[in-house]
């Protein structure tokens, strides 16, 4: 006989799956990671960029990467956004007559497409077999094809849209950024800073990086400053560090102060990139999201550390739903057709 | 209780109409799929850099799974709730699942970009705890092995493997309780893996409640399919339909989606994202056209009277799962932007092949569930209902 007293046997097996909902969230919650202090990454200065794309050019050639043609002569590499192929473009906002460069209004500005190796990065998160890593000292979010079973999640989970899927081969790989990681070994640092002659794309520490962009936003627009290219040294940066790097260290020169807009974009999105920017156009008008200080890597993973921490919870609902199933299973006895 | 009867192969020919046409549908996804693996996702897809998962993910899979809940929900009311008399529901139920199952994850493979290191998912080495899809495809690895080892008692009594088949039932509530608790894991998690996706998901669908929303509506969608199948199965086959027990079934699924709406719509107001479901949009059509289709059962099949009409049954199983496809489609492509702040222009609609690739699989379930229920112990006894 089925009674009244099993069925809420049977409530109670799963209300144990709904009492989720009443674990204390802090025991299992996962904060927003923060960046490692030695992180590496990149200030892109929109006010110093002039759109030459020698960037575009060094990040092709520095990754092996092939042209992609959409124009009706095959002649140049004219990639329309950044792709499996293509890891880094400046892209230009245009606004009415286009007169005034880094004005909203009536203006023009340049934005650089590019990784911006997150301190929470949500590829890194979603990544199913941990091809997309996040080096614990330098920081760099790398990838490895030969771990990458090409699920596509990463592309879906970056609120950037870095990583992208090479969909023109049959064992297509994902392309991003990875800040030129594999020629730091020979003492180049990216090849989008190496060759920027503006200096609007700088290379070096995140932390230092941070003070540089605050030191600019805090000047008078229109005053001259010394900017400085290629690399931005450690403050204290001891001779033997500096070595580290091919090239010279001091390629600062006197430029402008650009009529900011008073925000780092990079400083506490997600809980801080290691890639900055620098704008005098709203950020989102020129392509970047605007994204709270929690990550969602600690949303999705406080959820999955709290229905799934230590298998306690799974486990204690088996051992519920097991006990009523024993009581409640009749072999389906073809001779014998008859349930208790 | 009720006594419960017993299963009986339906026999007949399996030459017939509807197997012809799932054949013509299967060689044709075959043709796409062999120029899928020689040139690459993009020579047949229109999968692009702003919609990386399309129908093969979202359909296949997302909503293919929870299609297949039949046998989930079913075996839940009947051993959890020790409600007897629906166990004629329980092994046809059951076949569905474990296709829908086991054809969900081959087609994983088919969507895969680098599929022959598929087996990093499930390799310690690589596996990533802290990702939500690994958690779905363990889960769903381990449910399809569940559900052929809960199905396999049909087999055994058709081969006569009578000693084996009381070995396997001694133990088999085991499996029953994890079959029941895989779907609960990985049916959440489904919804789960929006939440990473961010503010790029609408706020209409982007919610920390998701996996419980997820959860419910696969348990409805789970009662709305066994209610279609059955109906289905009922007029191919020429059989009675089981209104006796379809009827209480419907008043069930009614209570959980009662649960669900209220959950869902406590959810919106309470994050204030009510307002975006008003905004002549896109998104905000396809919302209410959702929230039409899960209110639907409530008039179509609301009455006891309504519930005594099969067609009216068939109807609201129609509508339950038309309301689960499109929480689905939703939250992972109508309601997904990737081109935050820029309308980057990314389109996704999907290409002939892909349509015919995901009905090919369709078909494949089709196609098994007639030769299985025909040569096989599935479907209760004729005349024995009642």
């Amino acid at each position: 006989m089925a009674t009244r007293r099993d069925f809420l046997k049977g409530c109670l097996a799963g209300g144990a799956a709904a009492a989720t909902a009443v674990l204390p969230e802090t025991a299992c919650a996962r904060d927003t990671l923060v960046r490692p202090p030695e992180g590496l990454g990149l200030l892109y200065d929109a006010t110093l960029c002039v759109g030459c794309q020698a960037c575009v050019a060094a990040c092709k050639r520095a990754n092996d990467n092939p042209a992609e043609f959409t124009a009706m002569d095959n002649l140049w590499d004219t990639p329309l956004d950044t792709s499996g192929h293509t890891f880094n473009l400046i892209k230009m906002y245009r606004n009415g007559t286009m007169e005034t460069k880094d004005s909203e209004l009536n203006g023009f500005s340049f934005m650089k497409t590019s990784c911006m190796h997150c301190a929470d990065p949500s590829c890194v998160s979603a990544c199913p077999v941990s091809s997309m890593q996040k080096d614990p000292v330098t920081g760099v979010v790398s990838y490895d094809p030969d771990a990458c079973i090409g699920c596509r999640y990463c592309v879906a989970a970056c609120p950037f849209g870095i990583p992208k899927y090479q969909y023109d081969s049959p064992t297509g790989k994902i392309g991003k950024c990875e800040l030129c990681r594999h020629r730091h070994e020979d003492g180049h640092y990216s090849a989008c800073a190496e060759v920027c002659p503006t200096g609007a794309t700088l290379f070096g520490r995140t932390e230092d990086l941070l003070a540089e962009a605050k030191r600019r936003l805090a000047l008078k627009p229109g005053e001259w400053t010394t900017v400085p290219r290629g690399r931005l040294p450690a403050t204290g940066e001891t001779p033997e560090a500096a070595a580290k790097w091919k090239g010279p260290v001091d390629q600062g020169y006197q430029a402008q102060v650009g009529n900011y807009l008073q925000h780092v974009y990079g400083e506490t999105e997600y809980g801080g990139t290691q890639v900055l920017k620098l704008s005098a156009v709203n950020f989102q008008k020129v392509g970047l999201p605007d994204l709270p200080p929690k990550s969602s890597a600690a949303s999705s993973e406080t959820i999955q550390h709290t229905l799934y921490g230590g298998m306690i919870m799974p486990i204690a609902v088996l051992a519920g739903l097991t006990w009523v199933a024993k009581r409640n299973v009749v072999p389906d006895d073809d001779d014998k057709g008859g349930q208790s | 209780m009720s006594a419960h009867h017993p299963a009986a192969p339906v026999g007949g020919k399996l030459f017939n109409l509807p197997v012809m046409i799932c054949s013509v549908l299967i060689a044709a996804m075959l043709a796409i799929l062999f120029v899928r693996f020689i040139f690459g996702l993009g020579a047949v897809t229109n999968l692009n850099d702003g919609y990386p998962w399309g129908i093969w993910v979202v359909f296949d899979v997302v909503i293919g799974s929870a299609f297949a809940c039949g046998g989930f929900s079913v075996a839940m009311l009947v051993y959890i709730f020790n409600r007897g008399h629906y166990h004629p529901l329980v092994r046809p139920a059951l076949l569905a699942s474990l296709f829908g199952y086991t054809l969900a994850g081959v087609g994983v493979l088919f969507d895969l970009g680098r599929w022959w290191n598929f087996w990093h998912i499930l390799w310690p080495t690589y596996a990533n705890p802290n990702s939500v899809m690994f958690e779905v495809a363990v889960c769903i690895s381990a449910y399809v092995m569940v559900m052929w080892i809960e199905f396999s008692p049909v087999f055994m009594e058709q081969w006569g493997l009578k000693v084996q088949k009381q070995k396997l039932e001694k133990v088999l509530f085991f499996f029953i309780a994890l079959g029941t608790l895989l779907p609960m894991m990985h049916q959440s998690s489904l919804g789960t893996m929006l939440v990473v996706m961010g503010p790029q998901v609408n706020p209409l669908w982007q919610t920390p409640i998701v996996p419980l929303l997820y959860l419910l509506s696969a348990i409805v969608i789970g009662y709305g399919v066994v209610l279609f199948e059955s109906c289905v199965a009922a007029s191919a086959y020429r059989r009675q339909i089981e209104m006796h027990l379809l009827q209480p079934m419907a008043k069930i699924m009614l209570g959980v989606l009662a649960v669900f709406m209220l959950i869902r719509f406590g959810d919106l107001v309470v994050r204030g994202a009510l307002g975006h479901a008003l905004s002549p949009s896109l998104e905000a059509f396809f919302f209410w056209l959702e929230t039409a289709c899960f209110a639907a059962p409530f008039l179509i099949v609301g009455t006891p009277g309504a519930r005594r009409n099969p067609a009216r049954l068939f109807l609201a199983g129609c509508a339950i799962m038309m309301g689960g496809i499109l929480l689905r489609i939703n939250g992972f492509l109508i309601g997904y932007d990737t081109g935050l702040g820029v309308d980057h222009g990314w389109n996704y609609f999907p290409s002939i092949a892909e349509m015919i690739v995901t009905l090919g699989m369709f078909a494949i379930e089709v196609l098994a569930y007639i030769v299985i229920t025909r040569r096989f112990p599935v479907l209760a006894r004729e005349g024995a209902a009642h």
